[in-house]
């Protein structure tokens, strides 16, 4: 089998394995840790599609690696927003808890008030 | 040979992700996470995509690494509640059936690609003389595809306009992180005084010779950033207010200069960032430089937060 068939299946496993982390963590951090995991799956198939496509002397498909770049910049930007999210979250209400049980009694608590 | 090493690397690589999924503390996951995300980078290299595996080392590990660990080190306290809510066996076994599935799907995938595989490298080959360039990446990126890396800058700084809208009223126009600190005999101190200026000339050569060679604005602003922040860390310096007026006008700067250049193409060249025949590589080059100092403000503002502090507060 040869290295990019090899990185290929290695990409497939890696967005399975990001996937079930983001579905199974319950902490909202550790989801944005696997849909980074999942990402750079993604990201690692479309590097060995470009690696395929190599010709006229360049080593891999120019365009999908310039997208990967942008991919991976863009990426950045969204786990960063994820994160102030999760934190800003934290400073409000002292947990991280995504479960509508922990959310719930909150915005009943508000409408008594009203 | 080479490929007893692809197979190393394919096994450090999944071992890595499975620890960052299933290390029971945050903080030993995100110390897993970032010497996966270099790792990746020998993936890219073995792929021949340079530039990307700088991209890579430079953002996934390193910015990405910085900004969790920062995160890990907040939200200890929610670590253990977390766990207890930890969904049942039933789901954890639905959601490996499921992801397997999506595995299985995309290893077929790869196995099943045409072949010969389409590509676009001779078209890219014949019309680089027309940008000037002589890195393929950079030609895409700045003239092919231009209107993508246009956005990108544009999400990047939407992004950060997220994360600064996600300010307590109080603090707005206010600092980001907390007041620095310095500790005149540390070592990160030392550092920080240091590298900097070694930083900066590194950051400003990857632009430079991203025209030529693997590199270009975003590996070279996301040094530059790190230089900056390593500054921030060590408290020699304060990040700045949000509502400064130079911080706006960096932010926005490249972006703007990106768009005139762009519109001006729509006048001359008859296309919406199209380059007038033989003004292609200078014009390149003022978009990249002017984009270097938005990007490199932009991915540290990103990485301090949120403004959490007026100047007089405590």
């Amino acid at each position: 089998m040869n290295t990019p068939t090899l990185l290929g299946l290695c990409a497939a496993v890696l967005v399975g394995l990001g996937l079930y982390g983001l579905i199974v963590s319950p902490h909202p951090l550790r989801k944005i840790m696997a849909f980074n995991v999942m990402g750079n799956g993604i990201f690692l198939v479309c590097a060995v599609i470009a690696r395929r496509g190599a010709g006229a002397g360049m080593g891999g498909d120019p365009v999908p690696q310039a997208l990967l770049i942008t991919a991976l910049v863009v990426a950045f930007a969204a786990s960063a927003l994820a994160v102030a999210l999760v934190l800003r979250l934290f400073e409000e209400t002292g947990s991280t808890s995504l479960s509508a049980q922990a959310a719930g009694p909150q915005p009943a608590a508000a409408e008594g008030e009203v | 040979m080479t490929e007893a090493l692809t197979l190393a690397l394919v096994g450090l690589l999944m071992a890595l992700a499975v620890w960052t999924l299933v290390a029971r503390d945050t903080f030993a996951a995100v110390s897993g996470f970032v010497p996966y995300g270099l790792l990746l980078t020998l993936a890219w290299l073995q792929l021949r995509a340079v530039d990307v595996a700088m991209t890579e080392a430079a953002i996934g590990a390193g910015l990405t690494g910085v900004l969790l660990i920062a995160a890990a080190a907040r939200l200890r306290p929610t670590e253990a509640p977390a766990w207890a809510e930890r969904p049942g066996l039933p789901t954890r076994v639905l959601a490996a059936i499921v992801s397997a599935a999506v595995a299985a799907g995309i290893g077929a995938c790869v196995l099943l690609l045409p072949d010969p595989a389409p590509t676009l490298a001779p078209a890219v080959a014949q019309n680089i003389a027309s940008t000037g360039v002589g890195n393929p990446i950079t030609a895409v990126l700045m003239s092919f595809r231009a209107m993508d890396t246009l956005l990108e800058a544009v999400v990047l700084l939407l992004g950060l306009i997220g994360v600064w809208s996600l300010a307590p009223d109080r603090a707005w126009g206010g600092r980001p992180g907390p007041a620095p600190t310095e500790d005149p005999n540390s070592i990160l101190g030392y550092l920080a005084r240091v590298l900097p200026p070694i930083g900066i000339v590194v950051g400003v050569y990857i632009l430079w010779v991203g025209a030529d060679l693997p590199g270009g604005k975003f590996q070279g602003a996301t040094v530059l950033a790190a230089m900056w922040l390593l500054v921030m860390m060590a408290g020699i310096s304060d990040a700045p207010a949000v509502d400064r007026t130079w911080v706006r006008l960096a932010l926005a700067g490249g972006p703007a200069v990106f768009i005139a250049i762009g519109l001006l193409g729509a006048g001359v060249a008859g296309a919406f960032l199209g380059y007038p025949e033989g003004l292609a590589k200078p014009l390149i080059v003022v978009v990249e430089a002017a984009l270097l100092p938005s990007l490199a403000v932009t991915l540290a503002l990103l990485l301090t937060g949120p403004p959490r502090r007026k100047d007089g507060d405590t």
